[in-house]
């Protein structure tokens, strides 16, 4: 069984769909890399996959079920969160909060908990800011520890909305040696991003534009002409690779 | 030292107002760090004034005053929750309009009593030197009750404060928490109006968790300086009012706020990395 079905899936808000049409199948220890521009339904797909909002029209299921109904199985990283600075906690509280679906409201923590904990810490690199405050963290660091409560849940679906923005070139290097390693052990990760390159290194990318321009694996999909498509604005080719520029002028090269 | 125990010692008023006065600065302690965490004190700030048409019309009707303010916190709760999804203005427009509606209309109402300016003093800053057993027996019931619900929610309300949807995600209903949360909001406001008033409560409600978030790393050590400061300020406040002949109330509050700006500034002052993080991060 797929770890996530969509059939003809609509998703958007209220009566509004802003991506129509799809039909997608991830398998276990499947990457699939959503990418589009700000506004293109990346977001919206994302919360739709883990249940938070009702599909416009067609079907979709995750882990062989409604979506949101196996909060123990699937962990979810939202794009924007709530005033993190204010909050008095250390990293590694922040983290232990990811094992809290499996414990429930009153559930003792237990060995295994820490050590869930512990892996997604060290897999991050911030084991050594466990005992930091989150006021004192820098966008990256905060951002990978998040990263890592969504990690300890040690989850069959993992939906990630732009896990590595703020993060440095070794950081995104690390990300996806861990997602990687999520793969191998048998989980279907689902990240948004509009990093190419990150795109590239998953096992399957689905290009967004308000509409499908593209499904499948980063070689079939990733081209010049999806590309143009998907960002909208300029392409040129370099020996070395795409160079992509969007409207913010933001750059991302790819291997060929 | 005398002058420290003697007030309680000697006078039965005194030992009401410190017992209501503890039950209050528990029960605000608890609720006030879920308020700060989550960034609700605008919201909180606005159920406490809420309540003001529903303790007015229990005026008028001669009904428990009491259950006034509980109806009134219900309708404000209905209120928040219906703008706050409804409507396209900010959620800080909306509820801003809805409070000092609501506090405009309890004034209108308790203007039809005779005795006007002297209940409405009571109702805005409570008459913690009245305090009955009754009403001390009720913010027990009510506090014991808030500790045990908060402690039940500890941990979906800790998710909320990071990401609703994150906590939705985890299976813990966002809606249904977030609702629990702001019902614990009105059962401290409207339990606590007697003692320290609806214009009051707020400070205690949002003070000493706002102390409590300057200077703890943990939660639960947040809870424990937010209630060991509102202990000390009811202690303080109380002796301050009976040795000047001040106001109890308003007493209180002002050495809750006074102790906040006093640690505010004693941070700022030693350039501590909190607050200026706090400053640089918005």
């Amino acid at each position: 069984m797929g770890a996530v079905s969509c059939r003809g899936l609509a998703v958007g808000y209220g009566r509004d769909a802003i991506v129509q049409g799809l039909d997608l199948d991830i398998a276990p220890g499947t990457w699939l890399s959503v990418v589009g521009t700000n506004g293109s339904g990346k977001s919206t797909l994302l919360k739709t996959l883990v249940g938070l909002i009702p599909p416009v029209a067609g079907k979709v299921t995750a882990l062989g079920a409604e979506p949101g109904d196996s909060p123990r199985r699937t962990a979810y990283l939202a794009q924007s969160r709530e005033g993190g600075f204010l909050l008095p906690l250390r990293s590694r509280d922040l983290v232990r909060m990811g094992r809290y679906s499996v414990r429930g409201l009153l559930g003792r923590m237990r060995p295994d908990d820490d050590a869930a904990c512990r892996r997604a810490m060290e897999a991050l690199d911030v084991l050594d800011l466990a005992h930091l405050p989150l006021g004192r963290l820098s966008g990256g660091q905060e951002q990978r520890v998040h990263l890592a409560q969504a990690l300890a849940r040690e989850a069959d679906l993992i939906v990630l909305d732009e896990p590595t923005s703020g993060l440095d070139a070794a950081s995104r290097a690390r990300y996806r040696e861990v997602i990687r390693a999520e793969c191998r052990r048998g989980a279907a990760v689902v990240a948004a991003t509009h990093d190419v390159g990150e795109a590239a290194a998953a096992d399957l990318v689905l290009l967004l534009a308000h509409r499908v321009v593209a499904l499948g694996p980063p070689s079939e999909a990733l081209t010049a002409a999806n590309l143009l498509e998907t960002f909208g604005v300029v392409i040129s080719e370099l020996p070395e690779g795409l160079l992509v520029m969007e409207p913010t002028h933001q750059h991302h090269e790819i291997d060929p | 030292m005398g002058a420290l125990w003697d007030p309680f010692l000697d006078n039965l008023f005194m030992q009401r107002a410190l017992a209501a006065g503890l039950l209050v600065a528990i029960a605000c302690g608890i609720v006030g760090t879920f308020v700060v965490l989550r960034g609700l004190a605008f919201l909180g700030d606005a159920l406490a004034h809420g309540v003001l048409p529903g303790i007015a019309t229990a005026l008028v009707l001669g009904a428990s005053s009491l259950a006034g303010a509980a109806v009134g916190a219900a309708v404000m709760v209905g209120g928040v929750t219906l703008v706050t999804r409804r409507s396209r203005l900010s959620a800080d427009t909306a509820i801003g309009l809805l409070f000092v509606g609501m506090l405009a209309l309890g004034v209108v109402i308790v203007s039809r009593q005779a005795s006007f300016a002297g209940d409405l003093t009571n109702v805005l800053f409570g008459e913690i030197l009245g305090t009955s057993n009754g009403d001390i027996l009720v913010q027990l019931v009510a506090t014991v009750g808030v500790g045990l619900v908060s402690a039940l929610c500890a941990r979906a309300f800790l998710l909320l404060s990071i990401s609703p949807e994150q906590a939705q995600v985890a299976g813990f209903r966002a809606g249904l928490y977030h609702g629990v949360m702001l019902t614990l909001v009105a059962v401290t406001v409207v339990v606590s109006f007697t003692t320290v008033g609806t214009l009051l409560v707020f400070g205690m409600l949002l003070a000493p968790a706002a102390t409590g978030a300057l200077v703890a790393r943990g939660v639960a050590t947040m809870v424990g300086v937010a209630v060991t400061g509102g202990i000390a300020s009811v202690v303080a406040g109380l002796l301050v009012s009976y040795h000047l002949d001040l106001a109890a109330g308003a007493s209180v509050v002002l050495v809750t706020v006074a102790i906040f700006f006093t640690v505010f500034a004693v941070q700022a002052l030693r350039g501590g990395a909190r607050v200026s993080h706090v400053g640089h991060r918005h």
